[in-house]
């Protein structure tokens, strides 16, 4: 049997397997699923940022003709006595208990048949807080002044905040230093030293499906339908909420009608589980537009970046302070503040290096994950700052890059190797495409023009593990079960095509099921650009594992070696009837070298992810109104699976990445998050499409990637460098 | 609130409903007619996830009354396909890869259908005017411009071959 099947399905850019459902309008997505005899469930939620709970008046609510019931945390504490979930810190109670922590708290929910009357009921719930004194700013917060959980309760599930247990009178819910080289020595030889502060805002990841989730809770067990990215997860954190074995937890996920990073972890399944067990009946928990505000975004921060240049022009130190506005649950911002903390010197090549990286809690919405790890915040501040140092030197943009860049076999400032990582084909690649050694035209009059190109280095959150199964049933066709959620990003498709690869059978008449606990075997989650490679890697060693038992099974019923007998008449053999299932099983988690008390590890990533942006701009200086004419993402993602699928998300990425550069942002006052709609916080529209748009992925390779590739099927943040370009380029233009 | 019963038609059938008056056009579909193509996202008519064609036209379910729909002809995108083929229109989305999550793709499958016939060859200008009330958060719109564009010449083709 041949080692390498001569398959002919990666590589190709066929369209979405479920892309019939879509156009038909048939897809399932939670948000509009029903279950017979379910309840509507409405949040009444807080009113103030920070306060002691002194009463919630329901009485008149319950009165209310139609209304089931309407709950608070007293009646949570009666079916689960512990009522905290959350992935690094178990802190975020599924309704408030004694104390607000941010606006938009959930307090209290209605049940009823009809979703009006619970809505109608919600006014009628009063709530009396003693308002206490709020924190919003991450810089603030980090004085400890006042603090916003009287005590900190990590989960235990990350080694690395264990010792944070406990510990009371601070807003630091997990602070990651690095020390490579000796950073002050380095800055006191410096030729120049340079140091800027950069401030992101507060955006959120806004899908057009919100947050949903139906729970139907039996004394035996409890179905969770879900718009969540790791059902695995769910699961766990159900089952460990309830004290119970997973396997009487089923999380279902149809398609999710968008992620980005909002729908990771466990957000709405607890409080429908909750309500299911107090009801009796299936709940669900549908948010609106509105209460999206009100559940996640992603994290501001505020980056304090100082490097030293000697006089060739080489950065010889650079110390990066982070500070990362987690808001008033944890959710995954030490993970962001960790991982992210890895890379946060950017993808130079840097002998000293320092940096300290903050998570803090405020009373804002919590942040989490949203398209990068919070990669997308620091890229545009390290790549601002690279460019004020080269205008401050006198230096070409792209000449001053190249000079400092982190080159392949390099150490990165962990000391891991840089490898498969083209940093520098993605540089001259978007260079080449801005013709960037050509005369500019920088505009006349009150239209200036300007341009800028930025590049960035992630790594993967590791270490991870993914486990798939092939089936191949007695007729020959084949069935993949994988958690991988299917978010847009394409994932079934691309899995398929790397199973029809192994198995040398056309992608599209592979069956991807739908994620289902009870059926598909665990995934760590969908996030942080991981699928294809874990998963990609699991799914192929499964269908290679299906592919070595037929081969067996050509054997045990006297096939030549070779023979090209089809499968069903190989089960007939077999079972003398078409019968039987050959199964394949794949399990995947790359190797990892946890960072030591300096943050140093030789093994932080087990892949780079290396994407970059360039744009030119024009600014109309009379009204300060910017717009860009041009936009050109390009991207490392090894081999891509499907070039078509590759092209759609580094477009996608970008196109949504120039709302958070050019106008979103979460107005808030005092807490109050004062453009909680569509029509006051405005995402990107058809006419918010550059002119030109150009995407394009180098030639490369990823030599431990499944088939070449690595995080294809989404490159989230790649167009997160646009918000170098943006900033910086508008600033010379108007020069 | 008393319910009313309201009688249209709805993807070439006569059908009838029992609406009360709060009720908007996407969850008595959902409800009463287990169709959830059309969808409510923002709440506020500015998404386009909601879009139905009554009487021909465009609206945002999630703002149409229900009972506004007595004696209309209502069209949804669970209409446009035939037992045998997609509607050019959903082709054209399909091959320009102009969606991701596809949450908010009837909606645009819709417009596109409304827009191909009003003009049926649309300029780039047309085509962005026309669906600028259409929000997709996975900015899809460089395709979704190839796909109308691939759609118009389809419904073309269709016509005169």
């Amino acid at each position: 049997m041949a080692t390498t099947a001569a398959g002919a399905q990666v590589g190709r850019s066929l369209p979405r397997i479920e892309a019939r459902e879509k156009v038909t309008g048939r897809a399932e997505y939670t948000h509009i699923m029903q279950v017979p005899g379910m309840l509507h469930a409405r949040i009444f939620r807080s009113t103030v940022a920070h306060g002691r709970i002194k009463a919630v008046d329901v009485s008149a609510a319950r009165q209310l003709p139609g209304v089931f019931a309407v709950y608070t945390s007293e009646d949570v504490r009666k079916v689960i006595p512990d009522p905290y979930y959350g992935p690094a810190f178990h802190d975020q109670p599924i309704l408030a208990i004694d104390k607000v922590h941010f606006v938009g708290e959930p307090v209290a929910v209605v049940l009823a048949s009809d979703p009006h009357v619970a809505e109608q009921a919600v006014q009628q719930i009063a709530a009396d807080y003693e308002e206490l004194p709020a924190v919003f700013d991450e810089v603030e917060a980090a004085e400890n002044k006042i603090v916003v959980h009287d005590e900190l309760k990590p989960a235990g599930t990350f080694a690395d905040l264990k010792h944070l247990k406990g510990r009371k009178g601070t807003n630091i819910a997990l602070d990651f230093r690095l020390r490579r080289g000796d950073v002050d020595k380095a800055f006191a030889s410096a030729a120049r030293v340079f140091e800027h502060t950069f401030r992101t805002q507060k955006v959120l990841h806004l899908a057009l499906e919100p947050f949903a989730s139906i729970a139907d809770y039996r004394d035996d067990g409890v179905t969770i339908h879900s718009s969540a990215q790791g059902p695995s997860f769910v699961r766990t954190e159900i089952a460990r909420l309830l004290g119970w074995p997973e396997n009487r937890v089923r999380v279902k996920v149809p398609y999710l009608g968008g992620g980005y990073g909002g729908k990771l972890y466990i957000k709405m399944e607890a409080l429908a589980v909750a309500l299911s067990m107090l009801a009796r009946r299936p709940v669900k928990v549908a948010l609106s537009m509105e209460e999206q505000f009100y559940t996640i975004t992603k994290h501001p921060s505020t980056f304090r970046i100082k490097s030293g240049v000697d006089k060739d022009g080489r950065i010889i130190a650079r110390k990066c302070e982070i500070w990362w506005n987690g808001g008033a649950y944890a959710d995954i911002g030490p993970r962001v503040t960790q991982k992210s903390g890895f890379t946060a010197a950017g993808p130079y090549d840097i002998d000293n290096v320092s940096i300290d990286s903050y998570a803090l809690y405020t009373n804002l919405t919590p942040a989490g994950a949203l398209r990068g790890f919070g990669i997308p915040q620091l890229v545009w501040a390290y790549e601002s700052h690279t460019d004020m140092i080269a205008r401050a030197l006198k230096r070409d943009a792209l000449d001053f890059r190249k000079l400092n860049l982190l080159r392949e076999g390099r150490p990165q400032a962990t000391g891991t190797i840089l490898k498969d990582a083209a940093i520098e084909k993605v540089l001259d690649c978007i260079a080449d495409r801005l013709h960037w050694k050509a005369p500019f035209d920088r505009g006349s009059g009150t239209i200036r023009r300007g341009r800028g190109l930025a590049v960035a280095l992630k790594a993967v959150i590791s270490p991870t593990t993914s486990v798939a199964i092939v089936n191949i049933s007695a007729d020959g066709s084949t069935t993949l079960y994988c958690g991988t959620v299917d978010m847009g990003q394409g994932s079934d498709t691309a899995m398929a095509q790397m199973v029809g690869e192994v198995l040398n059978v056309p992608a599209e008449t592979v069956r991807v099921v739908p994620r289902d606990t009870d059926i598909t075997p665990y995934d760590m989650g969908t996030l942080g650009s991981r699928s294809l490679f874990h998963m990609g890697h699991a799914v192929r060693l499964a269908a290679e594992d299906a592919r070595a038992r037929i081969a067996a099974l050509r054997r045990e019923v006297g096939e030549a070696e070779g023979s090209n007998t089809p499968l069903v008449d190989l089960f007939r053999k077999r079972y003398g009837m078409q019968a039987g299932n050959i199964v394949g099983t794949g399990t995947y988690k790359p190797d990892y070298i946890p960072p030591d008390s300096e943050g140093l590890t030789t093994n932080a990533t087990p892949f780079w992810m290396v994407a970059g942006s360039g744009v030119e701009i024009e600014v109309d200086t009379e009204t300060g109104q910017v717009r860009i004419t041009r936009l050109i993402n390009v991207a490392d993602v090894g081999r891509p699976i499907n070039p078509r699928i590759v092209e759609t998300q580094l477009s996608g990425a970008s196109l949504m990445q120039i709302g958070f550069s050019m106008f979103e942002k979460m107005q808030i006052d005092g807490g109050q998050v004062t453009n909680a709609s569509l029509a006051d916080y405005k995402i990107p529209g058809i006419h918010d499409v550059p002119p030109i748009i150009e995407n394009e992925v180098v030639d490369a390779y990823q030599s431990n990637g499944p088939f070449g590739a690595k995080a294809s099927a989404n490159l989230p943040h790649s167009g997160c460098r646009l918000r170098l370009p943006m900033q910086s380029t508008t600033r010379s233009a108007c020069a | 609130m008393a319910a009313r019963t309201i009688n249209f038609t709805l993807n070439g059938r006569a059908v009838t409903a029992d609406v009360k008056p709060q009720h908007n056009v996407v969850e008595m579909l959902q409800t009463q007619f287990a169709l959830t193509g059309a969808r409510e996202s923002c709440g506020q008519g500015l998404c386009g996830c909601c879009t139905v064609l009554v009487d021909g036209k465009p609206v945002s379910g999630c703002l149409y009354l229900a009972v506004f729909l007595e004696g209309t002809d209502v069209v949804t995108v669970e209409h446009l396909a035939g037992p045998e083929a997609l509607d050019p229109v959903q082709q054209a989305f399909i091959e320009a890869g102009a969606f991701q999550c596809g949450f908010c793709t009837p909606g645009f499958v819709l417009m596109t259908k409304s827009l191909i016939g009003q003009h049926p060859d649309p300029s780039d200008e047309q085509i962005r005017d026309y669906l600028s009330g259409n929000l997709c958060r996975c900015a899809g719109y460089p395709e979704i411009v190839n796909a109308v564009k691939m759609a118009a010449r389809k419904v073309k083709a269709g016509t005169t071959g």
